[in-house]
């Protein structure tokens, strides 16, 4: 028996849930899917709403991760709206197929159950597995609950369809913390949805009016053409995006910050910066050492691709140091994100702060307030001329930290 | 049924880079003429899509596009997949793939399809190696060929590939695939009416045709015809189809010619000895009498 999936407008549901419920308002027309945990049970709901007729769309089980992005690009192709959804290993599966789908600009939209990357195996979170993927040419979204989870897939398609972006989304949601936690969610009217959400139309498509070859081959005298093509359109998607969030939170009431969101950074002098769901527990302990006294602030960097550089270094240069949470590590350097921020801080024109990568979080372990209130501290003394280690492993088992 | 006199004469293949007397060029070339205007084509990596979409010159004159190498089998499902979505009718989801790009890195894809019984037609041409990277050995390359990754080395016992020819017609019938068919560019009467029969099938159907590669093999580009006669008349290939659970040989040669006919006009066979040639002999009797056993012939 399958359960009901009735709307209600507001329901108590797994951040999984809510992804599912975000795709089905945008109406997709083909869905494939291949399970692999903690993603599982957003195509389990998609297949159960569409096996209710509770949605009309065609959906694919896939025999893997790269048939499943080749099936949705197959569908994309012919100018259908289409979703999928991985993690991990599933995502480092179908990692060519990220690369055609974004040079041949389908604007697929697909959620990533953040989870680490095996060996050693392990099937809890950090971002090793998305940041792996940071050159396919996607945007990368992460959020912080159950709520923007799903407002983000309605946000992911607006933006990608766009017809000057073209370019697919990745909606990254922590493993387990997100997927599997359940919290009130509001559920937009199906109304609501389609006046913010158009059709999707485009002319990048297979059409036996207008017959075609996409995907081509392109030969050294174009292929750069086509890349700075893809440049520009990432760069207009990072235009949009706040307009998309303003147009978003005039439709919805809802609003989560456009590349980045800004917490009690105003007059702020330690600030760290962190994607995902340890945003949430930063802002209570944010909120904790405001109390003390303490001009601590906090930067949701919710877009990694693209890359809120100027937003980043506009806080940096006003603030005397910043620390970096990374639930990664580029082995043989430091945090991916930090790399980034680190090279956006330089090119500021402001004083570059004192900077610290606390690695933390990975494969699941959890981020704790006592941890995330040390990184404040050690970014205070820090700032206070104190030797600190630059890049810092959070809460290794044989020290104490 | 398609004949000489009916064939229509519009052309949705040309002004493609293909060396002279491909095989496959003449297998794209005819599958196009039957499925027509109305087809969505998708190519992995392979000579066909080297020659056809270099940008800016297209090849096709069907919507077309180049796939991954694995993923043909998965983005002809996605597309046939928005065929039903869209609610198009009479159109034709066309794949056609190289033997590399179908026996081995698109062979998930391809199973996958057909267990899902995906409406797709999925045309393998088979020149027996990875021509477009430079002759390299597949899973399809017959036993006893010289490729460029089973050279002919210094050592006596060197003599080309160790294995033989893997069986995807019979990979294809373990899916119980609703239609699949062998079919050879030489015999262009019974390939044409194979893919009339394919296209109009409901759910997947697959065609593995043998298309003589004159560059790859080694032999003169005005031959291709007649050397793939030679593989069907020495047994070495053979047309068939699968249908309703049944196998129907579409031609039982009374006798065969010796192989010796077929391998000494390629230089890929040159370096045989008289014993690899009477294992080779010995092979396609056995495999012979099993098809006779199995298919009642
Ligand atoms: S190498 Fe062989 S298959 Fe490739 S284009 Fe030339 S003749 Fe055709």
């Amino acid at each position: 028996m399958v359960k009901s999936t009735g709307l209600k407008r507001r329901d108590f549901i797994s951040a999984n849930d809510a992804v599912a419920y975000g795709v089905k308002l945008c109406r997709p027309e083909v869905i494939a899917a291949y399970p692999i945990t903690p993603q599982t049970t957003v195509v389990e709901k998609l297949s159960e709403f569409i096996e209710n007729k509770e949605m009309a769309c065609e959906y694919l089980n896939v025999e893997s991760e790269h048939s499943v992005m080749s099936a949705v690009m197959g569908a994309s192709l012919m100018g259908c709206r289409t979703f999928t959804a991985t993690s991990s290993q599933g995502l480092l599966y179908m990692c060519e197929m990220l690369h055609y789908v974004s040079g041949s600009r389908f604007p697929i939209v697909m959620m990533n159950a953040n989870r680490t990357v095996a060996a050693p195996w392990n099937i809890f979170g950090d971002h090793r597995d998305s940041l792996a993927m940071r050159d396919s040419g996607w945007m990368q979204v992460y959020v912080e609950n159950g709520q923007e989870a799903l407002d983000t897939i309605i946000q992911a398609y607006k933006l990608a369809e766009n017809p000057k972006v073209l370019t697919p989304v990745m909606v990254c949601l922590d493993g387990f913390v997100l997927t599997h936690t359940y919290e009130l969610v509001d559920i937009p009217d199906q109304s609501a949805v389609d006046a913010f959400l158009p059709p999707f139309v485009t002319e990048n498509k297979l059409d036996l009016a207008k017959p075609k070859s996409l995907c081509i081959t392109a030969p050294p005298e174009w292929q750069t053409e086509f890349r700075y093509q893809q440049y520009e359109a990432m760069k207009e998607a990072k235009k949009l995006i706040p307009g998309i969030d303003k147009e978003f939170a005039a439709h919805f009431g809802r609003s989560h910050g456009g590349l980045i969101e800004e917490y009690r950074c105003e007059d702020a002098e330690y600030v760290l910066m962190a994607m995902g769901s340890v945003v949430g527990t930063s802002r209570l302990v944010v909120d904790k050492l405001r109390e003390e006294g303490l001009k601590v602030g906090l930067v949701k960097v919710r877009f990694y691709r693209p890359f809120p550089k100027e937003e980043l270094a506009s806080i940096g240069s006003k603030v005397k140091a910043v620390g970096v949470i990374d639930r990664d590590i580029s082995f043989g350097y430091e945090g991916a994100l930090y790399a980034d921020v680190k090279a956006a801080l330089y090119n500021s024109q402001g004083t570059c702060p004192r900077t610290i990568n606390f690695i933390a979080g990975l494969s699941g372990r959890d981020i704790t307030k006592e941890n995330l209130e040390m990184m404040y501290r050690k970014l205070i003394k820090a700032a206070q001329g104190q030797a600190e280690e630059e890049i810092q492993f959070v809460g290794l088992r044989w020290e104490q930290w | 049924m398609v004949n000489v006199r009916n064939l229509p004469d519009q052309e949705l293949f040309y002004g493609h880079k293909a060396c002279q007397g491909c095989g496959a060029a003449t297998a794209a070339r005819l599958v196009l003429k039957i499925t027509g205007e109305r087809t969505f084509l998708a190519y992995p990596a392979s000579c066909i899509s080297t020659v056809s979409t270099i940008y800016l010159q297209m090849a096709f004159a069907v919507p077309s596009l180049t796939m991954a190498f694995p993923a043909t089998g998965a983005v002809l499902s996605g597309m046939a997949a928005a065929v039903k979505a869209k609610k198009l009718e009479n159109v034709t989801v066309l794949g056609i793939a190289g033997d590399g790009g179908t026996a081995d890195i698109g062979l998930q894809a391809l199973s996958g399809a057909v267990e899902r019984g995906d409406k797709i037609l999925y045309v393998c041409y088979d020149n027996e190696a990875y021509m477009n990277t430079g002759v390299q050995r597949s899973s399809l390359t017959p036993y006893g060929a010289w490729t460029t990754t089973t050279p002919i080395g210094e050592n006596e016992d060197s003599f080309g590939k160790r294995k033989f020819k893997k069986n995807l017609f019979e990979i294809m019938m373990a899916h119980r695939i609703p239609y699949c068919a062998t079919a050879s560019v030489s015999y262009p009467v019974d390939f044409l009416n194979k893919i009339e029969k394919a296209k109009d099938t409901d759910g997947p159907s697959f065609i593995h045709v043998m298309a003589p590669c004159p560059t790859g093999w080694g032999f003169p580009s005005d031959r291709t015809i007649e050397i793939g006669r030679l593989a069907v008349e020495t047994g070495l290939w053979y047309l068939a189809e699968y249908e309703n659970n049944k196998v129907k040989m579409n031609l039982v040669p009374k006798t065969f010619k010796p192989v010796e006919e077929y391998l000494k006009k390629q230089k890929r066979f040159k370096h045989l000895t008289d014993e690899h040639i009477a294992i080779i002999e010995k092979h396609r009797d056995e495999e012979w009498a099993t098809m006779g056993q199995r298919y009642g012939f």
